[in-house]
């Protein structure tokens, strides 16, 4: 008898046994961003070492991690949003489809165009629907009434808000549901149809009913965007997400496919995170 | 991660939902295990009233799955675990499983015992190979639960081997029973049951086994229960070599 029919009779898979955890599919996708060695500082704290990491375009990517672990700090860095805080130094690299967004020659403006963000708390103009959603547009020189109409419900079922507010284009924004106004800032993010959206922690003002339709909305955007979302909602981070990256004290620990990191992390810290634990 | 470890969670309280649900295990396999001693036990000491009480013991070990389960449920419904929680919690549904289904074929070995109220001395001769082979499946069960009890993948893998060993006595034993019946055919009824046993056992070296391998997917995160479609290839290539 040989070894391999030994192998089948007796069921245990040795080659099975043998195979190393990951690395996962993030080798075979498409790269949206990619970071390397990004240092970053608030005055004379450092808020992230040394990060490399990859994030797949048209997949979502969650940043989960404790407070403080620099998750925010490091998806602000994505559309440059730290350059306004007084003190903040980066030093290493991220490129948008191979561009480095910190050369000098890169308009921030139009960066924020490409790389959209949506808040945790949502904050529409005190203006109608229509106008939260048309902004980007108008601002961009767009007037013509046939277009500005088009782009507004494009996104606005985009955001699963159309059928919901269609006849309630001229009201104003503000006195939508905390859950409508979060997916009319979301409908006004895609108006510009960016390349990436970043949601810092999109839901976690959102009561439960509102937070699985931005879920479901998420789940529909990434056919179309890349997404990165920050999440305090471990839970969340596996509903949503296709890879997720665990952060922790400034450093990325580890970056793997969602099923993997919450089955079979290979770092204790991650695991210790995700089950509950105290290091 | 290579060992799971069941404290140190911020919650207290799911530390010891984890323990107690892993203790009521461990509870269920003491019970299977006694099962399975005195099922053998009696069969081979023509022992009734301990047959008797395999038979009657049985409900013990169902109504230990029924509660495993529902705390199993409650803890994923209350506490959605991850990670080595979540795999803990898969490997004990699936032990429970596979441990209340040994006690099932305890119970039918101790039924088994039951019918043979005089043995002639051809009959005691195969049970005398029975004995042996309950002894290997008693021990393997034992070791596989110790495996779990320990959480030992490495013992784990060499216990699940052992399974081959009890596979290849029970061909032995069927070869040696079916020259009994046709030594003498009246003795068919009879030798039937005792093959009926070495089955039950056979049934229980590969449930044993079937643990082993949630241990080790319980450490490892690694399901190793079938071999990949190629390899089933390759072993049906070398077949076919061996019958040329």
């Amino acid at each position: 008898m040989t070894e391999a029919s030994e192998t089948r009779t007796h069921g245990i898979n040795m080659d099975a046994l043998e195979r190393p955890v990951g690395p996962s599919d993030l080798a075979n996708e498409e790269i949206a961003l990619e970071v390397s060695n990004l240092d970053l500082h608030y005055g004379s704290s450092q808020a992230l070492y040394g990060v490399n990491m990859v994030i797949p375009k048209n997949r979502v990517t969650a940043f989960i991690g404790p407070s403080g672990c620099g998750k925010s700090t490091l998806l602000r860095c994505f559309n440059r949003m730290n350059d306004l805080v007084d003190g903040c130094q980066i030093k290493g690299e991220i490129k948008l489809h191979e561009e480095d967004i910190y050369h000098k020659r890169v308009n921030v403006a139009n960066l924020r165009r490409r790389i959209g963000m949506v808040f945790q708390k949502p904050n529409p103009f005190p203006k109608s629907v229509y106008e939260n959603v048309a902004y980007g547009l108008r601002i961009q020189g767009v007037n013509d009434k046939r277009k500005l109409d088009e782009a507004v419900e494009k996104a606005l079922r985009g955001a699963a808000l159309w059928d919901e507010m269609k006849d309630r284009l001229n009201d104003n924004a503000l006195g939508m549901s905390g859950g409508q106004q979060q997916r009319l800032v979301i409908a006004r993010a895609i108006a510009i149809e960016p390349e990436v959206m970043l949601l810092d922690e999109p839901a976690s003002a959102l009561d439960p009913i509102s937070t699985l339709k931005i879920e479901e909305l998420i789940y529909e955007l990434k056919q179309n965007y890349t997404i990165i979302i920050v999440t305090h909602n471990m839970q969340q981070a596996a509903r949503v997400s296709d890879y997720t990256a665990f952060m922790y004290m400034g450093k990325l620990i580890e970056h793997a496919d969602t099923n993997t990191l919450f089955t079979n992390p290979s770092e204790k810290q991650t695991e210790d995170y995700i089950t509950g634990r105290y290091g | 991660m290579e060992k799971a470890d069941l404290g140190h969670h911020i919650s207290q309280q799911f530390n010891q939902e984890l323990e107690d649900v892993r203790n009521r295990v461990m509870q269920m396999g003491g019970i299977v295990e006694q099962q399975l001693n005195d099922a053998i036990m009696a069969l081979t000491t023509m022992d009734m009233t301990l047959a008797e009480v395999v038979v009657t013991n049985d409900y013990k070990v169902n109504r230990l799955e029924v509660d495993i389960d529902e705390e199993c449920t409650t803890i994923l419904a209350r506490r959605q675990p991850a990670a080595s929680d979540l795999r803990l919690l898969m490997a004990i549904i699936k032990t429970i499983t596979d441990l209340e289904r040994i006690g099932d074929e305890a119970e039918r070995v101790g039924r088994m015992a039951l019918k043979f109220s005089e043995a002639d001395s051809k009959e005691s001769k195969a049970l005398l190979g029975i004995g042996h082979m309950g002894e290997r499946v008693q021990k393997i069960l034992h070791d596989a639960l110790d495996a779990f009890a320990r959480m030992d993948a490495e013992a784990a893998v060499k216990i699940a081997k052992q399974d081959k060993k009890v596979d290849e006595e029970y061909e032995n034993i069927l070869r040696q029973l079916m020259t009994y019946m046709m030594e003498d055919p009246r003795s068919i009824p009879r030798v039937i049951g005792v093959m009926w046993s070495a089955r039950a056992l056979e049934r229980i070296g590969d449930r044993a086994r079937n643990i082993c391998e949630y241990v080790i997917y319980l450490v490892k995160g690694k399901d190793v229960r079938h071999t990949t479609s190629e390899q089933v290839g390759n072993d049906a290539r070398d077949h076919h070599k061996n019958d040329e």
